[in-house]
């Protein structure tokens, strides 16, 4: 049977070198017209390098791309548009100060004598975005808008182009669950539209919910390609790690003992509104106990964590850890007692630039362990750092001595996690700590906050993943508006019922 | 893990690439030397081949002999001023490159050099010799200098830290008032010096108070040349600040702020105290080149001030720059500037030509440093390909950094795209 007809895009037997290493070895990857293809993979397994080698990035070594049965070239970004191959980065390439309209004709304006002719524009993205119910504000500027907004500019450049097939990028990583399912849906009615989809992600509730079939890749390797309706979570996880992959976490019943943070009637200012964005907090986290701030993004866990480790005044209340009133406290004073898993990894959690061993003990430096009469102790130092690498297995090219920017985001977490926790506070605070991690490394890190609350410590957790929130805490406190509206027992409640008080639907 | 060789360094590729601006820079100067010089009926071919020996090799030119012929041996004199002109660089170009290494950009050194001027030469003069003995005067001035200009890069330090206005912005404003304030103080007070009729707008060397920088018998070494000690207490603070800045915790927290500001809070670092004190030791050193020059008992300050800026502040920047704001290159950045402007003097004492065509050469380097990054990638390019073909030739050797690889083969796209859109968020 010749079923070549039906792929609009075959990758065939693709090996991609780089010096040291085979980023892709004999990797086949065919897409069906009208389906939803997952390519699953851990990072650094080789899926950007596939798809930069689709998108004309780069030239493969061996092997051919074919679309609808006949073999083409793609030299460079330009022909692969010229194929109708359009790309959602992770990362979204739109101009911040410019609409929303104009960033979707950007580089493919029409034109009359040198003019935009905008308005026909307008009508082609207007009939667009309502035959696939991609809601957008034509006129609003880039930099005002939603995340999950500036992803549907993205998707609309690409219909605007008359794309046919879509490569997404994680699309998932930078969206709230709200927008996640919002995205699922418009990807349904891509397909139905005559859409193909590529879908690269390391998701699996995302791969399982929207997918049609998932191509595996392992170590530069092509593992094999099923259909979603014939496998389960646990199967693909194992295909993807190269062994099986606890996906529950495995932990015993917490045994709260004392008290370590104490918040009383905690109010913090917003900044871009009158209102507080943290309103009247009180709640308190026991030794031994994982209590998770959970809520939908933006309902003020973000300004809580500010107010609760120093970066942002608390307008009034107190919070006493360890006994302590730390309310007015300095972030040095706090540090004391609290160790903190910061959101944005880059921006607050490592200083890139500086070596991994230097990261290691950007909070410790000055401890007597680590310097004399204000000299740094570079062999301590260096110890230290060897120690925490080897016990937390955070994998980097050359040990202690990598600048940190060039390690991926998984190892950079485990880094983060490693300092934090080796410095063996009472408290740790831990905010999405496996934001955009593949499964292994997300198991990993879960057992570390689970193996530290058994050795009684408090840990306070914040995420916006429900899966998360659900298996790894003890107790869930639910946020919106700024207020506590729910306290509410994992084992006792189900995703719907957290979902309703998240909504505001529901108080307690 | 494998131990990279010297070659592959990232340090060798450092100094190459700022030998690179230079010879580059020099070939440049000697191109246009031989086309002023074909182009001027007065200059000719031997003028042509003069002017090329001499910026090359000025430093070590002693004239000519009778027959005309350039001759060639160790000048005292002029490697004495290179060194005492060097002094002063050695300073900004330290002030530059610390502030660098802590992420600010001082280009204040102009002004914090002017505050470091005034105080300095205003405590020399004023403390009478006759009751406090110069030595001791020396040390109080050359103090004063450096607190004054400490003081003046707080200031543009405090309004980046405290109200977030750029260090660039607020240190072109304080060059300015600190220009325009020196004129005025000295117009009113009592030291300019009108002794020497001849001259007006200059201010009392400080050897009329008997104040001067010991010599320590460099004078002997560097016969007929302006030097003294200076020198060395120049090389001292360079050492001092590659110490600060390697080996102490200080100087970790202000590389650290200076490399992730937010991180550093995160980490319990005073992020506003750090920017406020690597500006105020960036003012320091500014100041105490100031200091140095001035309180040398042979210069004399031109005290209207209000309409320039001291040269040297600025020539701190190409000086860092080239050394790629390591310290200790620092002194031989400084030191291969003032030997250009050497090589100038000697070029118009000698040959038909003005002494400015050093100061094209000076630019055209000061270009080149800027470009020494690029040219330091593209030295680490080359390494690389070299690399990639062994790694070829060895089948074994590829599993020697499998590690290393995959973070940039299949991470680079990810972490090119995330630095475009930080970059994007910034512009906005």
């Amino acid at each position: 049977m010749d079923n070549s007809q039906d792929y609009v895009i075959e990758m065939l037997h693709i090996t991609k070198v780089f010096p040291g290493i085979i980023a892709n070895d004999d990797i086949t990857l065919q897409l069906r017209r009208g389906e939803i293809h997952a390519l699953l993979g851990e990072n650094g397994a080789g899926k950007s390098t596939l798809m930069s080698v689709l998108f004309g990035l780069y030239q493969p070594e061996k092997g051919e791309i074919r679309k609808n049965g006949k073999k083409v070239v793609i030299k460079d970004p330009n022909d692969a548009t010229a194929l109708g191959i359009g790309m959602v980065h992770q990362h979204f390439k739109l101009v911040e100060v410019f609409t929303v309209l104009e960033n979707i004709i950007l580089g493919s304006e029409t034109t009359k004598m040198g003019f935009i002719q905008k308005k026909e524009a307008r009508k082609k993205v207007e009939e667009l975005s309502k035959r696939y119910g991609l809601s957008v504000d034509l006129d609003a500027k880039v930099e005002d808008i939603t995340v999950g907004m500036q992803q549907r500019v993205e998707i609309l450049k690409m219909l605007y182009r008359d794309n046919e097939i879509l490569i997404f990028d994680e699309p998932t990583a930078v969206l709230t669950p709200q927008e996640i399912d919002e995205l699922m849906k418009v990807m349904k009615n891509l397909v139905a539209e005559g859409k193909s989809i590529l879908f690269i992600s390391h998701k699996l509730n995302e791969i399982m919910a929207v997918s049609d079939r998932v191509s595996v890749l392992r170590k530069g390797k092509y593992i094999g390609t099923i259909e979603t309706k014939g496998t389960t979570k646990q199967e693909l996880s194992s295909m993807m790690v190269g062994r099986p992959v606890q996906l529950e976490i495995d932990k015993t019943p917490a045994q709260p003992k004392e008290v370590i943070l104490e918040v009383d009637n905690v109010c913090i200012k917003s900044h871009v509104h009158d209102r507080d964005a943290v309103h009247n907090v009180s709640f308190k986290v026991h030794a031994g106990e994982i209590v998770c701030l959970a809520g939908i993004d933006g309902n003020g866990q973000t300004e809580f964590i500010y107010g609760l480790t120093g970066h942002d005044k608390l307008s009034s209340g107190e919070i006493k850890l360890c006994g302590e009133d730390i309310s007015h406290a300095s972030i040095h004073e706090k540090g004391k007692n609290m160790s903190h898993i910061p959101e944005d990894r880059h921006k607050h959690g490592l200083v890139l630039d500086f070596q991994l061993q230097e990261n290691m003990v950007l909070q410790r430096f000055e401890e007597p362990k680590f310097q004399n009469h204000g000299f740094i102790n570079r062999s301590a130092v260096r110890e230290y750092s060897d120690r925490l690498i080897k016990e937390y297995d955070v994998r980097s090219g050359q040990g202690s001595d990598t600048i940190a920017r060039s390690m991926s985001g998984g190892n950079q977490q485990k880094a983060i996690i490693a300092r934090e926790i080796d410095r063996d506070k009472p408290l740790i605070v831990a905010v999405q700590p496996t934001r955009g991690l593949d499964v292994g490394a997300i198991e990993f890190i879960h057992s570390q906050i689970v193996k530290e609350r058994d050795k009684g410590k408090a840990v306070l957790l914040v995420s916006l993943e429900l899966d998360e929130v659900m298996s790894l805490s003890d107790r869930i406190l639910v946020m919106h508006n700024g207020e506590i509206v729910g306290e509410l027992d994992p084992k006792k409640t189900n995703v719907q019922e957290l979902g309703l008080y998240m909504a505001g639907a529901k108080h307690m | 893990m494998e131990k990279k060789s010297f070659f592959e360094s990232d340090s060798f590729r450092s100094v190459l690439a700022s030998l690179i601006s230079i010879v580059f820079g020099m070939a440049v100067g000697a191109v246009i030397i031989a086309i002023v010089g074909f182009r001027d009926p007065t200059l000719g071919a031997k003028s042509v081949g003069d002017g090329i020996k001499l910026v090359f090799g000025g430093l070590f030119s002693t004239g000519r002999n009778a027959e005309g012929v350039l001759t060639w041996g160790f000048n005292s004199a002029s490697v004495g001023n290179m060194l005492f002109r060097a002094t002063p660089l050695i300073m900004t170009g330290l002030s530059v490159a610390m502030a660098y290494k802590t992420g600010l950009f001082n280009i204040g050194a102009p002004g914090q050099y002017l505050m470091g001027t005034m105080v300095s030469l205003i405590v020399a003069l004023s403390i009478p010799s006759w009751v406090v003995p110069p030595q001791i005067i020396w040390f109080i001035a050359f103090f004063a200098g450096m607190l004054a200009g400490a003081l003046w890069g707080m200031i543009a330090g405090a309004m980046k830290a405290f109200l977030n206005i750029n260090e660039v912005l607020a240190c072109i404003m304080t060059n300015w008032i600190a220009a325009n304030l020196v004129t005025f103080v000295f117009d009113v007070t009592a030291y300019k010096n009108v002794v020497e009729n001849t001259k007006s707008g200059y201010i009392y060397k400080t050897s009329f108070n008997n104040v001067q920088t010991a010599k320590m018998g460099l004078d002997k070494i560097f016969a007929g040349s302006q030097i003294n000690a200076g020198i060395l207490v120049a090389i001292l603070f360079a050492i001092g600040v590659y110490v600060l800045m390697e080996k102490t915790t200080l100087g970790f927290q202000l590389k650290a702020c200076g490399s992730n500001r937010h991180a550093s809070r995160y980490a319990g670092i005073r992020d506003r105290r750090n920017i406020v004190l690597s500006m105020g030791i960036a003012g320091a050193l500014s100041a105490a080149g100031a200091a140095l020059y001035n309180l040398a008992g042979n210069t004399e300050f031109f005290w209207s001030t209000y309409q320039s800026l001291p040269a040297i502040g600025f020539n701190g920047i190409p000086v860092a720059l080239l050394a790629l704001c390591n310290p200790i290159g620092v002194i031989f950045a400084a030191m291969f500037m003032s030997m250009l402007s050497i090589a100038g003097l000697q070029l118009s004492n000698l040959t038909a030509y003005n002494e400015y065509i050093t100061d094209v050469i000076i630019s055209v380097i000061v270009y080149l440093s800027a470009f020494s990054l690029f040219i330091r990638t593209l030295l680490k390019n080359v390494g690389k390909k070299e690399q990639t073909a062994n790694a070829n030739a060895e089948p074994a050797k590829p599993a020697a950094e499998p590690a290393a690889e995959p973070a940039e083969a299949g991470e680079a796209a990810a972490l090119d795209a995330s630095s475009n859109t930080e970059e994007g968020g910034k512009q906005a």
